[in-house]
């Protein structure tokens, strides 16, 4: 087998992201490539929670419509998902709840013998599918010791009797390639703004955001951040800003409902040319809409947000890498340019558990505005060729530092004189110019597949994973932007070249990219859309594919 | 050093008789002070609301950050934990502060922040000119409400008091070298620092003689008593008539939220270790 695929399920409340989290080190000690899709209601315990854990030999961002193993917790893992067998799926079950089906696991009778509490059941679960995909001990072994942070030698007993009931009928095979470390792309955002200079986060809790933050808190310590949790995301942005105002990078995050009581906040911050980065990960909306599940209907939300004309960067990584580098950027080019920064994410990419090769990673250039001299009175927005003005901030010695959401002169005084209006209007705007210039120096622009195929998939976020398969697959090309504001046109445009056919492929009902691709004179053929608030998996989007060029 | 000057070019824009002014006054008297007892006003901040009372801003020299109509204080509350060694100043109004960012005053008061919120209170919305606000008096007829409000005012020192704010007091404009003692400790509390200030508003809630023949001062009250503060807080609810009280209600100490929230920094070749130890612990 060049890949594998297993489901885990139980209730929530089972812990069966943890679980599932330590079946895919199992496969990464194996060598193999990971994606971890978790999926959950919104509830806190009783519903039905599953994580596919997906390996291949090379680097994937998606999940197969078919599983190779099945580990049941309950009874319902087993009847949800049945359709997603395949002929030899391998199907483990805890006998105590789950019966004639698949190779049962006694789990109560392994924790009686070992003395071990409740909680250490999905060890035995564990060690029973390590055997089945033929793993060696020594690896079990291994990952349990360091993954395990309480009562390991325990937990590795209950394991081990499970391994040496259950027979290795499907075994995997093992690659060459080292394990790599294993990364939630909230994680990833939160490491890129690390590596940006983050100081301060400031959020309040929203799926599919909130792991950022509980990741930031854990973490604050070990990075020598300051981690605030407030009233609500008004307060949040507001805080952020605050941060930014007294020199201090700092990052907001929150979902599309939290993001709309930002949009005030967000709109002082262009007016007043204040660096903030803020990162909103989509989920299935309008309103409340399915606060577990993903999306891509923001796009339009986000462009768009705040009252008036200002200039913003929206970069949208596809994957964990994508996702450090980009928030590393959007960091420092929120503080060269002082202008808004937006992550945007989705609950897939949010949530998703990806491999990542340190080794690949490039930290991107530091960059940040230039520092008042002192030289000539301080003057917050004084004019320049770029439009940025150099930074001072309150505690320099004799700046005046005045920052304003009125119309303002250049020292920051409130003005309604309208040739001073026009001005600092024209300022802030020369400043979206020099950001589209900026991207020269990047690549905003990620391209996959045939690259000289006819046929583009044209896409954006998290769907880079599936429709680079896809693209593999069928010998498409794949021209995914990751910044779209300021739009790359020149950079879309060269990426598709010698194309005869685009298909737009998002996770919205309206085809948000292939709109804004419209407006740059970028006209898709075809729109495959998804708006259930599931990711499209490998199949499904492969099949819409063929129809489209059927 | 020769003194900074502390008034700006801008244009003043308040009414002739407007209360604002002895605010203003006030302050530049407090940071001119400030200043000879040798603390640099390079740390101190204003922030402001949206309102007669925001332009303050405008007008006096110092650092500031003229924000969104109700939202001084969760600004200042970033500026302050990004920065403790600075003196955070909220100028506020009683619609910026009582209505629209009522929730942010509660939870500075909970969180005692160290920071100090003056409240203009007029009791009435000047810049948009003339409605009800949260203090306006039952049956106040503004633009919107010709017929008379019909709900009663809160009494914010109560609110204040339930919130946890560790200084409470109450000012008039009229009594402008108390107001000075009263916002001048307020700035030296350490810890959450609330003062409403009772402003006339000279065009649109003009009641310096309501107010002149109803005021005195608290003397020799207990101010670390939580109860005794309850009591004289409540004398005057903002709507019936009786004596108003002037003077610090309540003062205690407490730790402050920017002490809580420190955290250490950790170098830059100290932060790229940390994240390739993360990795690795992922691995």
């Amino acid at each position: 087998m060049k890949e594998v695929s297993v489901l885990i399920g139980g209730k929530a409340g089972d812990g069966i992201n943890s679980a599932g989290a330590m079946v895919a080190q199992l496969l990464n000690h194996m060598g193999y490539r990971i994606y971890l899709y978790f999926d959950y209601p919104s509830l806190i315990r009783g519903g039905h929670n599953f994580a596919i854990i997906r390996g291949a030999e090379q680097g994937i961002g998606t999940c197969r419509e078919k599983v190779d193993f099945v580990l049941a917790l309950n009874k319902e893992t087993v009847e949800k998902h049945r359709s997603m067998w395949h002929a030899d799926t391998v199907v483990l079950v805890n006998a105590d709840l789950v019966k004639g089906e698949g190779q049962g696991i006694p789990v109560k009778e392994i924790l009686a013998l070992e003395n071990a509490p409740d909680i250490m059941g999905n060890s035995a679960v564990i060690g029973g599918f390590a055997k089945a995909a033929g793993i060696d001990w020594e690896t079990v072994n291994a990952v349990f010791l360091s993954h395990i942070p309480k009562g390991v030698e325990m937990n590795l007993k209950v394991a081990r009797r499970a391994y040496d009931m259950i027979a290795p009928t499907r075994p995997v095979s093992r690659f060459p390639s080292p394990a790599l470390p294993l990364i939630a792309g909230n994680e990833a955002i939160g490491l890129g703004l690390l590596k940006g200079g983050l100081e301060a986060y400031v959020s309040y809790p929203m799926t599919p955001s909130s792991s950022l933050l509980h990741f930031l808190a854990e973490q604050k310590e070990r990075f020598g951040i300051q981690v605030v949790h407030p009233e609500s995301e008004i307060a949040v942005v507001l805080m952020g800003l605050g941060f930014a105002c007294a020199g201090k990078r700092a990052a907001v995050g929150t979902s599309g409902g939290g993001f709309c009581l930002m949009t005030e906040g967000l709109s002082f911050e262009g007016m007043a040319e204040l660096p903030l980065v803020l990162l909103v990960s989509q989920r299935t909306g309008p309103s409340t809409g399915l606060p577990t599940y993903t999306g891509q209907s923001d796009l339009r939300l986000v462009l768009h947000a705040g009252q008036g004309e200002f200039p913003r960067l929206i970069v949208a990584p596809g994957d964990a890498l994508e996702a450090m580098y980009w928030s590393a950027v959007a960091m420092n080019l929120a503080w060269k340019y002082q202008v808004p920064a937006f992550i945007l994410a989705d609950k897939t990419l949010s949530e998703g558990t990806y491999s990542i090769d340190p080794a690949a990673f490039v930290d991107p250039p530091f960059a940040d505005s230039p520092r008042w001299d002192g030289s000539v009175p301080y003057r917050r927005y004084a004019d320049s060729p770029s439009g940025v003005s150099p930074l001072a901030f309150p505690g320099a010695k004799d700046a005046v530092v005045k920052v304003n959401s009125y119309a303002h002169d250049e020292p920051g005084i409130t003005t309604e004189e309208g040739p001073m209006v026009a001005m600092m209007t024209e300022k802030r705007l020369r400043k979206w110019r020099g950001l589209a210039a900026e991207m020269d120096n990047y690549s905003p622009v990620s391209t996959s597949g045939a690259a000289g195929a006819p046929t583009a998939l044209l896409c954006w976020g998290s769907t880079k994973g599936v429709c680079t398969e896809v693209a593999g697959a069928l010998g498409l090309r794949v021209v995914q932007p990751v910044v779209l504001s300021p739009f790359p046109t020149r950079q879309v445009r060269k990426a598709l070249e010698g194309t005869s056919r685009i298909i737009c492929v998002e996770e919205n009902a309206t085809g948000q990219l292939g709109e804004l691709a419209q407006q740059h004179g970028i006209t898709a053929d075809t729109r495959i859309l998804k708006y259930d608030g599931r990711p499209f998996t490998r199949e499904e989007l492969e099949g819409k594919v063929r129809e489209v060029l059927a | 050093m020769t003194p900074r000057n502390l008034i700006t070019d801008a244009l003043n824009t308040w009414c002739p008789g407007c209360g604002n002014f002895t605010i203003q006054h006030t302050l530049k008297n407090i940071l001119a002070g400030m200043e000879k007892e040798g603390k640099s006003l390079d740390d101190v901040v204003l922030v402001t609301g949206i309102g007669c009372h925001a332009k303050m801003a405008d007008y006096l020299n110092i650092n500031s950050v003229y924000t969104l109509h109700g939202r001084t204080i969760p600004v200042a509350t970033g500026i302050k934990l990004a920065n403790p060694k600075l003196t955070v100043i909220c100028c506020s109004g009683d619609g910026d502060c009582y209505a629209e960012g009522l929730d942010h005053l509660i939870f500075a008061a909970k969180r005692n922040i160290d920071i100090t919120v003056i409240v203009h209170n007029n009791r009435v919305y000047g810049l948009t000119t003339g409605q009800y606000t949260p203090t306006s008096p039952l049956g106040f007829r503004g633009k919107s409400t010709p017929m008379g409000t019909a709900e009663y005012p809160f009494n914010p020192l109560e609110l204040m008091l339930a919130g946890g704010a560790t200084y409470i007091a109450r000012g008039y404009t009229k009594k402008m070298d108390q107001l000075k003692n009263l916002l001048a400790q307020g700035i030296s509390h350490h810890g959450f620092a609330f003062i409403d200030v009772l402003q006339i508003c000279a065009t649109f809630f003009p009641v310096a003689d309501y107010y002149g023949s109803r005021v005195y001062d608290l003397a020799g009250n207990d101010t670390g008593d939580f109860e005794a503060a309850c009591h004289v807080a409540r004398e005057w609810d903002y709507n019936t008539d009786s004596r108003i009280a002037l003077g610090l209600f309540y003062q205690r100490k407490a730790p402050t939220f920017e002490e809580a929230m420190l955290s250490p920094p950790v170098a830059v070749t100290g932060r790229q270790e940390a994240i390739a130890s993360l990795l690795k612990s992922r691995t």
